[in-house]
């Protein structure tokens, strides 16, 4: 049989059902080419040797009867992990250890699968490149030196690299799909209020969302019908009919109507991000989609409104790290003092920025003319969407404006970072669904993706589709073990 | 719109980071471009657009008020920078 790291999930849970293979040996092969891989510094928390102790007792006991039997799985640093260190990718947090599990993580324990280790983020998930992680930049299996995207650059990298079979990241303004399109793996965002934020460490309450980063559309459908549950921990948890998701996966999309959205282009957008969009809606063609033009006329103002509306929830969210009841703590003359050197040495430069900018927009004097002016543009970008949905089942965009880039490019150049986030920002404002599919590659070979949004709560949909696209797609991700001697 | 240096430090108050001269200049270049790019906002009229305070439209839901705290105080205080006995220590506020 091949190498059980490059196994798809589905296939993976296959061969474990079908006792082809041991979750032990799985575990092992995942955590030997984990060992071999460090140079990526995907992980930051390794929990190898507990991972190989709950393998050994589950083929003890087996049940088969499991979603994910036996299935080793690294996630994001920003689920809280019950007794297994969650830092955020921030020295603030670099030796809080939970006393307590996120419900997605919860989810996905319940249904056997196990914890390999805890992988690397941008801090706090404030970055489109993963280099703003305290435990430092991410390696690209890619290429050398090549970001893997962010925020969960950490879980795309270890997902593009077989270091876990599938794994969760979360998505405030792009960083399951934008990390997702630069490593040439599949990225779901869904809907407001399907995933519990229960146990996620907070960066914008009203943005954030957990979801899947998979190898297929089929495993990211798995994934997510496990992850997507009604919590009443989350006060914004939405109790709706959830779809079997992988059950009901179907590439029959004829007749869909897809809106393709003139305004998702930029400035000096590579072409081969035009033709690679081209070339998308030939696909849904094929498919059998329908296409329409569509318009959303505020996409340009989606980022500017973002970069007031996250920054000012950040700030109060963490206005809670003050180095009293955990985490980094700094000593000071008295309280203030401390708390103040405290958040100085414990957030770095981003996530200091943001609290800001947050602060700032939130202030006396601005709250009108920065904060409640971001809502009302916010609203307008709904808007927008809601009248698109009138005429079209989904849209399809590029994920992002340019492939990924080399470490320490765009890091002296806020903006330019920022606007990485571009086509990928208006669907976390509108709490919309969307999904990132690999389609091609630039003239580098860097992976490029595709995007498809779907209506609030129609995972299903664009699941259908991005599966349907990506049987005609045919993609390929070319890694080559580039790091490992 | 400039962001000037006493504002900076205004701002560092209010956010509790201790922020030096050299640091604030810094921060005063980037919020400067990334105020600059926010501006773009103004070009909209919204005067009588409602703001979105929340894509979930759903109220909330009421539950039976108990606790459920599961009884992990040591596991609690174990995160604690500086604990003593069964409480979270900070630098003497009272003198």
């Amino acid at each position: 049989m091949s190498d059980i790291t490059s196994l798809t999930l589905t296939d993976l849970v296959k061969s474990i059902k079908d006792k082809k293979i041991s979750s032990e040996e799985t575990t092992k092969a995942f955590i030997d080419r984990g060992e071999k891989s460090r140079d990526l510094n995907a992980y930051i928390t390794e929990d190898f040797s507990n991972a190989l102790d709950k393998a050994r007792a589950f083929d003890q006991k087996p049940n088969f009867d499991l979603k994910l039997p036996g299935i080793p799985m690294a996630v994001k640093d920003l689920f809280c992990t019950n007794g297994v260190k969650t830092t955020a990718g921030s020295k603030i947090l670099n030796n809080f250890i939970p006393p307590y599990e996120s419900t997605v993580t919860q989810n996905i324990w319940n249904e056997g699968a196990i914890l390999l280790g805890k992988l690397n983020c941008d801090e706090f998930a404030m970055g489109s490149s993963n280099e703003t992680s305290f435990f430092g930049s991410v390696q690209s299996p890619i290429d050398k030196d090549l970001v893997p995207g962010g925020s969960s650059g950490g879980s795309a990298s270890a997902l593009a690299a077989n270091l876990t079979p599938i794994t969760i990241g979360t998505d405030t303004g792009g960083s399951i799909r934008q990390p997702a399109s630069f490593t040439g793996t599949v990225g779901l965002k869904p809907t407001y209020g399907s995933c519990s934020r229960y146990g996620i460490v907070a960066f914008a309450s009203s943005l954030d969302q957990a979801g899947p980063m998979s190898k297929n559309v089929k495993d990211c459908a798995l994934l997510q019908e496990i992850i997507s549950t009604y919590d009443e921990k989350d006060s914004t948890s939405i109790d709706f009919k959830r779809n079997a998701y992988s059950k009901e996966l179907t590439n029959n999309i004829k007749g869909k109507k897809i809106g393709i959205p003139k305004e998702y282009t930029v400035d000096g957008m590579p072409k081969e991000i035009e033709d690679l969009w081209t070339k998308g809606i030939e696909y849904a063609k094929d498919c059998g989609a329908e296409i329409v033009e569509i318009s959303l006329p505020h996409t340009n103002y989606a980022l500017p409104a973002y970069y007031i509306v996250a920054p000012a929830e950040a700030s109060s969210n963490l206005a809670r790290y003050d180095g009293v009841k955990y985490g980094f703590r700094s000593k000071g003359e008295n309280l203030i003092d401390m708390y103040e050197k405290t958040r100085s040495e414990g957030f770095g430069e981003e996530v200091q920025r943001r609290i800001m900018i947050g602060t700032y927009v939130l202030s006396s004097g601005y709250y009108d003319a920065y904060y409640i002016k971001a809502q009302k543009v916010r609203k307008l970008i709904k808007n927008d969407f809601d009248e698109a949905y009138k005429k079209v089942d989904a849209i399809l965009t590029p994920s992002t404006p340019s492939a990924a880039f080399k470490i320490g490019e765009k890091t002296n150049d806020p903006v330019s970072m920022y606007l990485n986030d571009i086509f990928t920002v208006p669907v976390n404002l509108a709490g919309l669904p969307a999904i990132s599919i690999p389609a091609g590659v630039d003239a580098k070979g860097y992976p490029l993706g595709l995007q498809i949004i779907g209506k609030a709560f129609d995972e299903q949909n664009i699941l259908n589709i991005a599966y349907a696209m990506e049987e005609k797609i045919e993609f390929k991700n070319k890694i080559t073990d580039w790091w490992i001697k | 719109m400039t962001i000037d240096l006493k504002t900076i430090k205004h701002i560092s108050k209010l956010s509790r980071i201790s922020v030096d001269d050299e640091k604030a200049k810094k921060l005063a270049g980037d919020m400067n471009s990334i105020f600059d790019f926010i501006e773009k906002l103004k070009e909209l009229d919204t005067n009588n657009v409602e703001p979105l305070t929340s894509v979930a439209e759903t109220t909330l839901k009421l539950r039976v008020d108990e606790v459920k705290s599961g009884n992990i105080r040591e596991q609690v205080l174990k995160n604690s920078p500086d604990e003593n006995e069964d409480f979270f220590v900070v630098p003497r506020v009272v003198e």
